[in-house]
């Protein structure tokens, strides 16, 4: 059960600037990332799903010190800020912040041998002192990851299947004893059939070492599964949060109810209203002002396109948060008023 | 734990070989498939060997002057297989010699223009911002230099450059090449999962750079640097062919050409086998380059 808050975000922002022309001229921002606020207790893993391009990857790896600097905002990680952090406690703070990709194929070095992808960061921070306790520490970890220690070890990447190369990649990413580890998609790119062992993998890992994740994915249903809390993104924003149970029993934003929908109902008796998507994405370089989502939301009011006056987030329930004016009707009351929003930049 | 271990995929253990096979070992079996890239090789080898042992493969000294027999025809007497020059010295010595010189000067010029490169490239792929503008000037500003005029120039204001110069100079005037290749090989790969995943461990740049970004650069590398040594052959024949490279009595391919071409009427042969040695040096270098870009990538363009 999850325990005392490890990583507390605070109104995180990460824009990225578009370039221009000869001189590298910044003509705008793309605002991959724009005021996003969780906390992560320890043992605890909060789901973060969106469409593809709303900023899940931006938002980990900002929190991961991986895409400096950070535009706005704060973290506070172990009791530590986490944006104030330089050099070498930096790099102490890295041993306990982890992540594992989407892409088997691309996150392993092919030119190195298991040993030395799962046994670097031993090697990188000192933990071991020679060759052969590196190699007994990796052994340990490759059977941890269920992959066979001998026979394994000396292998690389391309000698693997997908599902055990994401095996390595999680090795790797436990090799310090890590207290969170962002999942960036780990099984979107696996087999169906290989997907449920991955799963069950970084669960029992987690309950073995008390683990908290951040786990990425686009569809909520991967997400139902492994999460305790679910955090829905929509264009940088967190649009709503809640435990996972309470979010599939009565999600409020029109597009949480969408994404909701998008999930096949095993059952063909259940009827339920389905929330069709329609419109593209709109791009986080000029997001459509107010509330992002109201050119594809029905219920979408005046004051659901107010710039300075962007709608607010509400809690509706214990840990229910909904930025999203429906939740009135729930009995929501305010907790977070968001910021004016500048005008839209001409690109 | 028992759930994971059940997991593992049995046929997949059973069938592999033990031990692992590194994408270089694989590229290396693919080169061996190629007719034309073991003829290049063999070719290589050639030059390798005769270089490297010239002293115990010359059937006499390079600069030992005969008056008796000069301007021998192949054949023509005992001792002398390919004939003998205007000052009666072994045209087969002084081949031989040659290859050694050729190799000596192709390797290390070529070595100087790989390490200026590298530096260059990864240094500007890596970094980026207005370190990488200055570099990618200062490669344009070598790019345009007319590189055989340059080097005509420096060689002749030094009138007898040694060996170590000419190397410095060709190599410093050559790395342009290599620097772009690797520039942008570490420009794609620096934004790899694989390097993300170094640098939050808590690997440094020189970590990122040495060990992940640059072992994946070496194909390319390795394919420029032979077809670079080729290149540096020629380079060094026009040189010492205009007598500005290699100084006598170091016998080399392009001063054996010059010192010929007033006999080209008499003793054609005295260029032939000089102009044959250059040409299917040159040749066997490329078809290994060009075999060892295809193990190594078949997209890659160099
Ligand atoms: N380095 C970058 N430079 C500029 N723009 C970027 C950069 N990285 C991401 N973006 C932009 O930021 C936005 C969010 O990208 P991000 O990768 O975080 O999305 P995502 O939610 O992870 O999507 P996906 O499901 O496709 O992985 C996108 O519009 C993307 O184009
Ligand atoms: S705030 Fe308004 S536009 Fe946005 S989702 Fe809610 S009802 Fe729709
Ligand atoms: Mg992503």
């Amino acid at each position: 059960m999850p325990g005392e808050t490890i990583l507390e975000v605070k109104d995180l922002r990460k824009h990225f600037p578009i370039r221009r022309g000869l001189f590298g001229r910044t003509v705008g921002q793309v605002k991959a990332v724009d005021g996003v606020s969780f906390t992560l207790a320890r043992g605890e893993t909060l789901g973060l799903v969106g469409e593809s391009g709303c900023g899940k990857t931006t938002a980990g790896r900002t929190l991961l010190r991986l895409l400096d600097p950070v535009t706005g905002g704060s973290a506070t990680f172990l009791g530590k800020d986490l944006f104030a952090q330089r050099g070498e406690e930096l790099r102490r703070t890295r041993k306990h912040m982890q992540i594992i990709f989407q892409d088997p194929y691309g996150s392993l070095n092919p030119r190195m041998t298991v040993e030395s992808i799962v046994g670097e960061a031993l090697q990188i921070h000192g933990v071991v002192s020679d060759r052969k306790e590196r190699r007994e520490r990796v052994q340990g970890l490759l059977r941890e990851v269920g992959l066979d220690p001998v026979r394994h070890i000396t292998r690389y990447p391309h000698e693997f299947s997908g599902g055990q190369r994401q095996r390595i990649g999680i090795a790797r990413a436990i090799a310090l004893d890590p207290e969170f580890i962002m999942c960036d998609e780990p099984v979107s790119a696996l087999d169906v059939s290989i997907q449920a062992q991955i799963i069950n993998l970084l669960q029992s890992l987690q309950e073995r070492k008390n683990l908290s994740y951040l786990f990425v994915a686009h569809d909520l249903k991967v997400v139902e599964h492994i999460s305790h809390r679910v955090a829905v993104m929509y264009l940088g924003e967190i649009v709503e949060t809640a435990g996972s149970g309470e979010l599939y029993r009565n999600p409020i934003h029109p597009y949480t109810k969408a994404l909701l929908s998008a999930i096949p109902v095993a059952d063909p008796t259940v009827t339920t209203r389905r929330e069709i998507l329609t419109g593209e994405p709109p791009t986080p370089i000029n997001p459509p002002a107010g509330c992002h989502f109201h050119p594809r939301c029905r219920f979408a009011e005046d004051r659901c396109r107010d710039a300075a006056n962007p709608v607010p987030v509400y809690e509706v329930g214990e840990g229910h948060r909904v930025q999203c004016i429906l939740a009135e009707k729930e009995g929501g009351r305010i907790v977070e008023h968001r910021p004016p929003q500048n005008a839209p930049v001409e690109v | 734990m028992k759930d994971t271990e059940a997991t593992l995929d049995r046929s997949e253990l059973e069938g592999a070989s033990p031990g692992g096979r590194s994408p270089t070992a694989m590229a290396l079996r693919r080169l061996f498939r190629s007719h034309t890239a073991v003829a290049g090789l063999a070719i290589t080898g050639v030059l390798v060997v005769t270089g490297l042992l010239a002293p115990w493969i010359a059937p006499h000294e390079y600069w030992r002057i005969s008056r008796e027999a000069v301007m021998q025809a192949p054949g023509a007497i005992p001792g002398h297989a390919l004939g003998t020059d205007e000052l009666g010295r072994d045209v087969l010595s002084r081949l031989v010699y040659g290859a050694q010189i050729s190799l000596l000067l192709g390797v290390g010029a070529t070595g100087v223009a790989v390490v200026l490169g590298v530096i260059v490239g990864a240094v500007s792929g890596y970094f980026g911002g207005w370190l990488d503008s200055l570099l990618q000037r200062v490669t344009d500003t070598f790019m345009a230099m007319p590189t055989m005029l340059v080097a005509i120039s420096v060689t002749a204001i030094m009138e007898r450059p040694t060996l170590a110069s000419l190397f410095l100079i060709m190599g410093f005037l050559s790395w342009t090449t290599v620097s772009r290749v690797v520039r942008g090989q570490v420009l794609s790969l620096r934004e790899n999962d694989y390097a993300v995943a170094a640098r939050s461990l808590g690997a440094g740049d020189g970590r990122i750079l040495f060990r992940h970004l640059l072992p994946n650069c070496m194909g390319p590398i390795v394919v420029l640097a032979t077809l670079l040594v080729a290149g540096m052959i020629l380079f060094e024949a026009g040189l010492s062919f205009l007598g500005l490279g290699v100084q006598p009595p170091y016998p080399s391919w392009g001063r054996m050409l010059l010192d010929a071409k007033p006999y080209m009427e008499e003793s054609p042969w005295l260029m032939v086998y000089p102009g044959a040695a250059i040409v299917l040096t040159v040749l066997g270098l490329n078809f290994f380059g060009d075999g060892l870009r295809d193990a190594f990538d078949p997209r890659m363009k160099v």
